[in-house]
C-alpha cells in the first residue's frame, strides 16, 4: 500500500442513514455548539442556584423538624420552584433561541439544509428540540430531581405516595411551558435575520402583554382579562395542574386556548418562513 | 437506469411568481455527464434548479431526477444530488471541516465517515490548509470552494452548480473550472452547471441547454450545436459609394444572415451548400469588391446569440 494518502476525490462506498433522522443531527450540533460557549455554561450554572437552595431547604426540613412551617416541604414547593425558574427560562430562551433560525437566514443556510434529504418539518423540529432540551434542563429536570432529593433525604416514599400527582403535574406543566416558549421564540426567530432584533422582539411581546394586562386590571378592577398576558395564562394553567387556587378570574380553558393558539400561530409563521427560497413578490 | 438515459427530464413545467412566469412550459432533458444551463440573467436557470430540488412547486408539469419523480420522492432525490447555491451560504459559527462534516451527516453519512469525507473533499477543492478556519472569515473564492465541498461530501450522483465561478479572481476561476471538469470527466459525477458565462460552459460541459425568458431556446451537445447548417464567413467589402448597407440588404434578401462585427467586417451565414461562391456571385451582381473572405469557426457564443435572438 502506498504510504502517500490520495487527496483526490473518491466515491463513497459506505452506507447512508435512512431519511427522517436529520433533525437529530441538527439538535446534536446545536446543543454541542451552545455547550461550547462559556457564557452559556455560566448561565446554566446560575439557573441551578434555585435548585440548590430548594435542596438545602428540603434537607433542613427533613432533618430539622423544629423549623416547622417555615421550611416545610409541601406540594406547592414544586409549583413555586417552577415559577422561580421562569426568569432562567426567559434568559435561556433569549440566549439560545433568538439566533436559531435568524442566524441561518442571515447566512442563507436554509437552502443548504433543505437541499439535503431533510423536510422543513424536520428542520423546524431539530431547531425546536435544541431550545426545548435546554429549557427542560432548567425546569423539568431540576423539579424532578427535587422530588428525588426529598425521597433521598427523608429516606422514605411517604411524601411522594401522598402526592403522586406531582410527577405528572411537573411533567405536564414543564412541557406546556417549554413548548409554548420555544415555539413562540422559534417563530420570532424566523421573522428576522438579526438575532438581536429577535431577542428584543421576544422581550417586548412578553413584557408588553403583561403590561397591557396590568393596566387593564387596574382599569377594570378585575383579572378577567388575564388571557391577554401569556405569563398569566401559563400561571393560570399551572394553578390548575398543581391543584392550587386560581389567581385569575379567567376560566382555565380560555388560558389553555390562548396557549394553543399561540403555538398554532407560531407553527403557521414557521410554515410560511422556513423555505428553501425567499420569494419577494 | 442505462448510462445514456437522461439524468433530468422536464415535461411542460411552468412556474409562476405572483403573475410573472419564471418557467414557461419547459420540456427538456439533461443527458448524463456535464450539461451547461446557459442563459442571460433572469432566463429562469436558478428557478429551474430550485424547482428540481423541490424548493419551488411548479404550477404544472412533471420532473424526474435520476429516474425519480420530484413530486413523489423529493427526499430520495436530495439524498443523491448535491447543490451549490449561487449566493453565499454556510452554517454560521462553524469552521470549514465541521461545516462540511455536518452537511455530510445531514445527507445521511455516519458521523465518522462524514468527518473523513469532509477532510478529503476539503483537500480536493483546495481548502485543506484552511479547513480549521471559521467559514465566515473566508474570502469570496474560498466561500465558492466550500460550497462545492458541502455539495460533494455525500458523494452525489448529480451536482447542481449555480454560477460556481461567481466573484472569483481569474486564477481561482480557472481552478474551479478545472475541478468541475475533473468531476464530470474523470470522477463520473453528472453535473448541471448553470452559468451566463459561455467560456465556463464551453470548457466544462459536453452539452448545453440554452434558456431565455423562462423557456428553452435550444439544447443539445455543444459540438452538434456548433455544426452549422451552412457556413459562416468573415467578409470585408469595398463599395463604390463607401456604404455597404445596400449590399447587406441584398444579402439578406438572398436569405443570408449578416451580422456586423467590426467597422468594416461582417459575419455572414450562408445556409446550404452554396458557400463562398454564392457570396462572390452576389458581390459581382452588386458591383462590390470583396477585399477579405475567410471561413469562420462557429463558437458557442454564436449558438447562444442565435438561440436567444441576439445580434
Amino acid at each position: 500500500m502506498s504510504p502517500i494518502h490520495d487527496q483526490g476525490y473518491r466515491r463513497y462506498g459506505g452506507l447512508k442513514a435512512r431519511t427522517g433522522t436529520g433533525w437529530m443531527v441538527i439538535t446534536r450540533a446545536g446543543i454541542r455548539s451552545q455547550l461550547a460557549k462559556r457564557a452559556f455554561l455560566g448561565l446554566l450554572l446560575l439557573s441551578f442556584l434555585p435548585f440548590f437552595a430548594r435542596a438545602i431547604q428540603i434537607y433542613l426540613a427533613v432533618n430539622f423538624p423544629q423549623t416547622g412551617d417555615l421550611l416545610a416541604v409541601k406540594p406547592d414547593l414544586f409549583r413555586q420552584f417552577l415559577d422561580q425558574q421562569q426568569i432562567w427560562v426567559f434568559f435561556i430562551t433569549v440566549y439560545v433561541g433568538a439566533g436559531l433560525i435568524a442566524n441561518d437566514r442571515r447566512a442563507n443556510a436554509l437552502q443548504i439544509y433543505l437541499s439535503k434529504p431533510l423536510t422543513r418539518a424536520e428542520y423546524i423540529f431539530g431547531k425546536l428540540a435544541i431550545l426545548m432540551a435546554f429549557l427542560l434542563l432548567v425546569t423539568w429536570v431540576p423539579a424532578l430531581l427535587l422530588l428525588i432529593v426529598q425521597i433521598a433525604f427523608a429516606g422514605n416514599f411517604t411524601f411522594l405516595l401522598k402526592n403522586l400527582y406531582l410527577f405528572p403535574a411537573i411533567t405536564v406543566f414543564a412541557f406546556i411551558q417549554v413548548t409554548m416558549v420555544a415555539a413562540a421564540m422559534l417563530a420570532l426567530s424566523s421573522l428576522s435575520k438579526s438575532s438581536r432584533y429577535v431577542a428584543i422582539l421576544y422581550a417586548a411581546v412578553i413584557f408588553f402583554s403583561q403590561a397591557i394586562y396590568g393596566v387593564l386590571t387596574v382599569v377594570t378592577r378585575s383579572t378577567q382579562l388575564s388571557w391577554i398576558s401569556f405569563p398569566a395564562n401559563l400561571s393560570q394553567l399551572g394553578d390548575v395542574i398543581f391543584r392550587m387556587p386560581s389567581k385569575y378570574d379567567t376560566p382555565w380553558p380560555v388560558a389553555l386556548l390562548m396557549i394553543v393558539l399561540l403555538i398554532a400561530v407560531s407553527g403557521f409563521i414557521l410554515e410560511r418562513r422556513v423555505r428553501g427560497i425567499e420569494v419577494v413578490a | 437506469m442505462p448510462e445514456t438515459a437522461p439524468v433530468v427530464t422536464l415535461d411542460n413545467v411552468t412556474v409562476t411568481y405572483a403573475k410573472n412566469a419564471a418557467l414557461r412550459d419547459v420540456t427538456t432533458a439533461f443527458a448524463p455527464g456535464a450539461v451547461g444551463l446557459l442563459g442571460p440573467n433572469g432566463a429562469g436557470k436558478s428557478t429551474l434548479i430550485k424547482t428540481l430540488l423541490g424548493f419551488i412547486v411548479p404550477d404544472r408539469g412533471q420532473m424526474r431526477v435520476l429516474g425519480l419523480d420530484v413530486a413523489v420522492s423529493p427526499l430520495e432525490i436530495r439524498a443523491r444530488v448535491g447543490y451549490m447555491p449561487e449566493n453565499d451560504a454556510h452554517i454560521p459559527g462553524m469552521n470549514a471541516v465541521s461545516f462540511v462534516a455536518y452537511c455530510g451527516e445531514l445527507a445521511g453519512l455516519p458521523r465518522v465517515d462524514a468527518m473523513q469525507r469532509a477532510h478529503e473533499v476539503l483537500f480536493y477543492v483546495g481548502l485543506g490548509e484552511a479547513r480549521y478556519r471559521n467559514v465566515e472569515t473566508y474570502s469570496t473564492g474560498m466561500k465558492q470552494r466550500i460550497k462545492l465541498a458541502q455539495a460533494l461530501v455525500h458523494d452525489p450522483d448529480l451536482l447542481f452548480l449555480d454560477e460556481p465561478t461567481n466573484g472569483m479572481d481569474p486564477k481561482g476561476r480557472d481552478e474551479m473550472l478545472e475541478l468541475v471538469r475533473d468531476l464530470a470527466h474523470n470522477k463520473g459525477v453528472n453535473l448541471i452547471l448553470s452559468s451566463h458565462l459561455l467560456p465556463d460552459v464551453e470548457y466544462t460541459c459536453d452539452a448545453v441547454v440554452v434558456m431565455d425568458k423562462g423557456a428553452v431556446a435550444t439544447a443539445g451537445p455543444i459540438a452538434a450545436l456548433k455544426q452549422p447548417r451552412g457556413r459562416v464567413y468573415e467578409l470585408r467589402v469595398k463599395t463604390s459609394t463607401g456604404d455597404a448597407e445596400s449590399f447587406l440588404e441584398r444579402l439578406r434578401a438572398a436569405g443570408l444572415e449578416c451580422h456586423a462585427t467590426d467597422e468594416d467586417v461582417m459575419r455572414v451565414f450562408v445556409p446550404g451548400e452554396g458557400g463562398a461562391r454564392e457570396l462572390f456571385a452576389l458581390a459581382t451582381a452588386e458591383r462590390v469588391q470583396v477585399r477579405h473572405l475567410r471561413p469562420s469557426v462557429p463558437t458557442l457564443e454564436d449558438v447562444f446569440a442565435h438561440a436567444v435572438g441576439e445580434e
